[in-house]
């Protein structure tokens, strides 16, 4: 259950940058989850719902974005898919392959409702 | 309003673990995050490591655990410096826990400190803490298919040492099967077959740490 103390950092930073507009709610924060970064976005969602009651992000929705596990094998250059973890090149079967793509946990945006400059509340 | 911001969610992590890593290295002390399963024999490695190398290392220990001290009692029966760290429900040691757990060593007389991570396949491999390698413990027990579900632990480590294998005629454990696919997940993996009770192949991993060890003090 390491997505509650991922949720956790994610709901720090969250906070942190919600700072400056003091009063808006957080409504939705959009996120990368790589494949490979064993995090799994139902788990992940659910232990941010729970530790973000009573704050300003209560509510808000995780837009998760899943990224494949995407590779760049060393001897053909070929980039590449793939499902299973398996770190060997389908097309020439080179087994020096990096990593492009798979273990982000990156949060990208979020969206705040700050009532009067969204134009809601005063008529 | 959309806020831009692109972050790293563990990024708060990375900045400490940077920072314990340059302490490490200003001290000159070679730093290894042992993880693996419970019950894998993690604390029973640490022991047999410390009776081999701790004439010629000086060693220090941090145990890290949900709960109870029993692993820091043990390790600490060797009359080297131990640190508790109890998670308290945590699956994994992060770089601010262990940040913690390092106000109570004195560097100047460490020259390797092994730090036993909670015993978990998943999240540890997720946590940097500053080390300057990470090794996994696995045991035969266990089964062969863990490469496969278990990928990252296998990717971010250094060394995969294979524990128990005294019990390998008792089970149906495929040896090829599985260094295979450890190495398919991570090309780089230096794979040790062990057992802490017979102390068979322990000869390499004794010979591959205290080779780092000098690395890292010279």
């Amino acid at each position: 259950m390491h997505e509650l103390a991922i949720a956790q950092s994610l709901l720090e930073i969250v906070e942190q940058e919600a700072l400056p507009y003091s009063g808006a709610r957080v409504t939705r924060v959009k996120l990368l989850i790589g494949k490979l970064s064993g995090v799994v976005p139902d788990a992940l969602r659910f232990a941010f719902e729970v530790i973000s009651q009573g704050g300003i992000a209560e509510g808000a929705s995780l837009d998760i974005q899943e990224v494949p596990l995407r590779l760049r094998c060393h001897q053909c250059g070929e980039v590449f898919v793939v499902d299973d973890p398996f770190m060997t090149c389908p097309r020439c079967e080179g087994p020096e392959v990096e990593m492009v793509s798979g273990r982000e946990l990156e949060i990208r945006s979020m969206e705040i409702d700050d009532g009067d400059q969204a134009g809601q509340g005063h008529p | 309003m959309e806020i831009k911001l692109v972050k790293d969610i563990l990024e708060a992590n990375e900045v400490i673990a940077s920072q314990n890593r340059r302490l490490f290295a200003d001290e000159g002390v070679y730093v290894v995050n042992l993880m693996g399963s419970p019950g894998a024999g993690k604390t029973t490695l640490l022991e047999r490591t410390i009776e081999h190398i701790k004439d010629r290392k000086r060693i220090a220990v941090i145990e890290g655990d949900i709960a109870t001290s029993r692993d820091a009692q043990r390790v600490a029966a060797y009359a080297i410096p131990t640190v508790q760290i109890n998670t308290g429900g945590a699956c994994h040691l992060d770089g601010n826990m262990v940040r913690e757990g390092l106000r109570e060593l004195d560097f100047d007389k460490i020259d390797l400190l092994l730090v036993e991570n909670v015993g978990n396949l998943v999240c540890p491999a997720e946590f940097k803490i500053g080390e300057d390698d990470k090794v996994m413990l696995i045991s035969v027990t266990e089964g062969d298919d863990k490469p496969l579900k278990y990928p990252l632990m296998f990717q971010v480590s250094s060394v995969l040492l294979l524990n128990k294998i005294d019990l390998l005629s008792y089970l149906d454990f495929d040896l090829e099967r599985f260094r295979s696919d450890a190495l398919k997940v991570n090309p780089h993996l230096e794979v040790m077959a062990i057992s802490c009770n017979t102390g068979e192949g322990l000869d390499n991993w004794f010979r591959w740490l205290e080779e780092r060890v000098n690395k890292k003090g010279t």
